[in-house]
């Protein structure tokens, strides 16, 4: 049986796009091999680890375990789209940089956009808030804590700056 | 994953009659936060994936003291983690939702699909079966309502017919002094889970006595199942550490746990008698100061 490609419309980085695909892209397939953005990882494809995580509306959500059609009419934000156009970084990217907050960097694009997702909903999240929502996020290189004192220090800044 | 037609719908008319063409040929999806999986595996392989998840009238929350809590079957898990009025009223509800999977799976992943995944070691269940959850189900055919603690079957299996579709979880208004508590365990947090427990205590009004005991055990079974030996056994008696040892006692002889990679049968059930234990002390705890 010959599937129906179907049409999907959706913004990724605040640019607009209409294509054709098959139903079965998931999102994840969609940003990198449709759309080239490959800042969001392939790994555990089992809605494990959360190195696909990507934002979409406002919400993280795991991009291997979603269906492009899924997000149609929808918003989606990938680490690529964090970097303001200039190439300053996101608070959070500097941040990570300054604390040394990953070790090989396979799971940094995913836990950045959680971390956004997270402190775009709550200003002042604890050290128990920052764990409980990062733990979808798996480092194989066990570097946790440093990742977990950059948020942190983001959202002491952010605090200030209010 | 093997290829399908995609069908996207917006009322649950429209999708009832689709399922109802297609049957076995076709699956529901929702949230998809186990379907994919699955999918990807070729676990399943449906010709037809009918999307449900832009059907707008089966997300919301509701709640009224007559007829208590109507949650619809798209709601996702992060929505009824932040409700203000689950967090007041079903309070066990909103801080089980928080161990659910991760922040990402619950943004997406919906209470309806969840359910009718019917893993074994589903969170929601246990703690919905202890509040006396009935369920909404319907077809092209009509609609029934039935108690959640009737629609597992099996391991990954429910009642449901291939034409029908869960739209709505209904809770009634909480009992005056009830405690209700959700308590799991796992050898990592946020680990596979080797036993999980719901216990909901009702109290006379002498605040001893106890009137009524749910005592809903999880993961140590094909399908959560309401351990009722354990919980005819304490109705009517003043509650102390000797009843609940015995009742925890005979709710773990009600179980029927599977050995895997995670817990032997024998673990498994040595742990759910001391789960049980600590959870109806804790819900007795609960229930005085409810």
């Amino acid at each position: 049986m010959e599937i129906a490609k179907k049409i999907l419309k959706v913004k990724v980085n605040g640019r607009p796009y209409e294509m054709l695909i098959k139903p079965k892209t998931t999102l994840l397939q969609l940003l990198r091999n449709d759309l080239g953005l490959t800042g969001a990882k392939q790994a555990c494809m089992d809605n494990s680890c959360g190195a696909c995580t990507v934002i979409v509306d406002k919400m993280a959500v795991k991009a291997c375990s979603v269906l492009a059609l899924q997000v149609n009419g929808r918003e989606v934000t990938t680490v690529e789209g964090l970097a303001s156009r200039d190439g300053k970084l996101h608070p959070l990217q500097q941040t990570f940089l300054d604390f040394h907050a990953f070790q090989c960097g396979f799971c940094t694009p995913g836990k950045l956009m959680s971390a956004k997702a997270m402190l775009d909903e709550n200003l002042h999240p604890n050290e128990e808030d920052i764990r409980r929502d990062m733990e979808g996020n798996l480092c194989r290189c066990t570097g946790y804590k440093q990742y977990i004192d950059a948020i942190k220090a983001v959202a002491q800044k952010k605090e200030g700056a209010k | 994953m093997r290829d399908f037609e995609y069908l996207p719908t917006k009322t649950i008319k429209e999708a009832c009659s689709l399922i109802s063409q297609y049957k076995e040929e076709g699956k529901i999806l929702a949230g998809g936060q186990s379907l994919i999986t699955l999918l990807r595996q070729k676990l399943i392989s449906p010709s037809y994936l009918i999307d449900i998840k832009g059907i707008s009238e089966l997300n919301y929350i509701t709640f009224d003291e007559k007829n208590g809590l109507r949650m619809g079957a798209l709601t996702t898990h992060r929505a009824i983690e932040k409700s203000p009025i689950i967090q007041k009223k079903y309070n066990v509800l909103s801080e089980m939702e928080k161990s659910v999977a991760s922040v990402q799976t619950r943004n997406w992943g919906t209470i309806g699909g969840n359910l009718c995944s019917a893993d074994p070691i589903g969170d929601p269940a246990p703690s919905l079966i202890a509040l006396s959850a009935k369920i909404k189900i319907v077809s092209s055919r009509g609609g029934k309502t039935i108690p959640l603690d009737e629609f597992f079957t099996d391991y990954f299996t429910t009642l449901l017919e291939p034409d029908e579709i869960l739209t709505e979880i209904q809770l009634p208004s909480p009992v005056a002094h009830t405690g209700v508590v959700y308590m799991k365990f796992s050898t990592i947090e946020a680990g596979i889970k080797i036993v999980s427990t719901s216990i909901s205590i009702t109290l006379e009004s002498d605040r001893r006595t106890c009137k009524d005991a749910k005592i809903v055990m999880s993961a140590v079974a094909p399908v959560p199942f309401n351990a009722k030996k354990a919980g005819n056994l304490m109705a009517g008696k003043k509650i102390n550490d000797d009843l609940i040892a015995e009742a925890a006692q005979l709710a773990s002889e009600e179980t029927n746990p599977t050995p895997d990679v995670h817990a032997s049968a024998e673990f498994r059930r040595e742990i759910a008698n001391v789960l049980v234990k600590r959870a109806i002390k804790q819900a007795f705890e609960k229930a005085k100061i409810a």
